[in-house]
């Protein structure tokens, strides 16, 4: 099970490493951590948003409030805690030898940046040698992510000859 | 009360389709300009490469037909035309106000516009010009001549068409701090593309059927891949933000690998296919097939023009419009030619 946290932290040393410690205590992996030390909370608190995995087992929902308790103890504000992990999506199309070329590849690359997905693709090929069209949806924890997975798809595609077509 | 008329003359410099379009709005036009604004519009002397051809007490409508791109016909410029003058000399001899320039476009030398623009502004004469290529390439020398001497150099017609772009900004948005514009600067590709998307019709299929229509050129090459809405982008990035922008800056893709696979996909998703030009105030010029959610003011069909301009004050606006055609660029050149009629 994939879980983005919202969190923040007091804006002293040491503070990320003691808010990121408990996660593999309670059977947490880290994927990813975007400390945004530019956005400052009002309150002087510098928002951080971590995406976890935890293993789907019967003791995963135990582990995980158990997890946020032990943050809440250490004084860690804990926001958000996401169940509804991937909030924005974006439709590119590609258009190309997208199969030739190893479309699996270029999804594996999103998939395993832990903070986006490629969540549907349709794929239309008119036959062989001739260009295919694919609609690919890529879904990501937040709006930054997001830019930077399609950063990384429009790299790979471009390295590949596909062109790419993005919303406006 | 009655009061006298300005007379200002006006030569034609390059008397094709847009050209001859000026001469035709000019005289259709006359009695109501002269009415409404006080002005007395003159054609006092046209030139292109068959000849050049003056009267300083202005050409009449029947002469003008005669020699407008319509009828090609040679004879009557040889009858007419002043022996051993140049397009030169009818901007720098022949007394006028106004030189309007529509030679055709060449975006490697901006020639023979590049010239003709400085001639004219150095004799002292305002510039109204359709011709990009001498704007994409030396945009700041030429306003900065202009302002040396005193003198309008304006070019609505050249972006756009028949819609108003840069007096929205310069003029009616005066004061807005612009953060962005994008939009459909070509009609020949938006022509394509939405054809491709409703009919589901190949490219080449499609781009056959915009010659045969003459909405493609027979060397399409130029809106196809992208360059005249590039050449557009420069143009706009150095009027309305304000920087020195060459066609180098451009990050160019054309419509040319589209699909009608891909417009399916992207319809099912809910979104049609568009050639948009982009540009902000960081300086990001960038020309690209791009989705556009159907219900977008950008998604707009056929040949049609549109441009979204976003701003601190008055937020978004979009203008929609024709963006070629010879009376629509007249229309541009014309309200170009009164606006610096009264202000000068
Ligand atoms: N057509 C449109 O809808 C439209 C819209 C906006 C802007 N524009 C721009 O407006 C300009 C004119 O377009 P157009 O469609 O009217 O083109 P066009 O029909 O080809 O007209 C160009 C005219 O310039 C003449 N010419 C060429 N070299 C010349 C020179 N050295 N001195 C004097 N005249 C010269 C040509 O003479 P010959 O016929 O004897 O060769 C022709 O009459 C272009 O820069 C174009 O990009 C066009």
């Amino acid at each position: 099970m994939k879980i983005s946290m919202d969190i923040e932290l007091k804006d002293i040393p040491g503070q990320l490493v003691l808010a990121l410690k408990p996660v593999s205590d309670f059977g947490g992996n880290i994927l990813s951590v975007l400390h945004q030390r530019e956005k400052k909370t009002p309150s002087g608190k510098i928002p951080v948003q971590v995406v976890l995995e935890i293993a789907e087992t019967a003791t995963a929902e135990r582990r995980l409030e158990g997890l946020v308790e032990e943050l809440k103890k250490q004084g860690v504000n804990v926001v958000r805690v996401g169940k509804e992990r991937l909030r924005e999506s974006v439709v590119v199309l590609l258009i190309g030898h997208i199969v030739h070329t190893d479309l699996r590849e270029t999804i594996d690359k999103i998939d395993r940046t832990g903070f986006a997905e490629v969540v549907a693709l349709t794929l239309s090929m008119p036959g062989v040698n001739k260009k295919s069209s694919a609609s690919v949806t890529v879904s990501a924890v937040g709006r930054e992510e997001l830019k930077a997975a399609l950063k990384i798809l429009e790299a790979t595609a471009d390295g590949k000859g596909i062109a790419v077509v993005s919303p406006i | 009360m009655k009061r006298k008329n300005e007379t200002v003359r006006i030569s034609i410099i390059g008397f094709g389709y847009v050209g001859s379009g000026v001469a035709e709005v000019v005289t259709r036009k006359r009695a109501e300009i002269a009415r409404k604004h006080g002005l007395d519009l003159k054609i006092v002397g046209v030139a292109d490469l068959r000849g050049v051809v003056v009267d300083e007490d202005g050409l009449s409508a029947k002469t003008l037909r005669k020699l407008s791109a319509g009828e090609r016909g040679v004879g009557s410029w040889k009858e007419a035309a002043a022996e051993g003058l140049t397009s030169l000399d009818l901007i720098k001899e022949v007394e006028h106000e106004v030189v309007v320039e529509a030679t055709p476009t060449n975006v490697e030398t901006g020639e023979p516009g590049l010239t003709h623009i400085i001639s004219a502004l150095e004799a002292g004469r305002h510039v109204v010009t359709s011709n990009k290529g001498p704007l994409a390439l030396e945009y700041r020398r030429l306003t900065e001549l202009a302002a040396r001497r005193g003198r309008e150099l304006r070019f609505e017609a050249a972006v756009g068409g028949a819609m108003p772009l840069i007096s929205l900004v310069r003029q009616n948005l005066a004061g807005n701090g612009v953060i962005s514009l994008r939009g459909i600067l070509n009609g020949t590709c938006n022509y394509i593309l939405t054809r491709m998307a409703e009919e589901g019709l190949p490219y080449e299929h499609v781009l056959k059927e915009a010659k045969e229509l003459g909405i493609a050129e027979t060397d399409p090459s130029k809106d196809v891949e992208g360059t005249d809405t590039a050449v557009k982008l420069v143009i706009l990035a150095n009027s309305v933000f304000e920087r020195n922008a060459t066609y180098k800056d451009v990050a160019v893709a054309g419509i040319t690998e589209i699909t009608t696979d891909a417009l399916r996909l992207a319809s099912e998703a809910g979104f049609v296919i568009k050639l948009i030009g982009e540009v902000n105030k960081e300086g990001f010029l960038r020309v690209a097939p791009r989705l556009v959610p159907k219900a977008d003011p950008l998604n707009v069909g056929g040949t049609l023009n549109v441009a979204k301009v976003k701003t601190d004050l008055a937020g978004e606006i979009t203008v929609i419009g024709k963006g070629a055609g010879p009376i629509e660029a007249a229309s541009a050149v014309l309200s170009d030619i009164i606006w610096t009629a009264k202000h000068f």
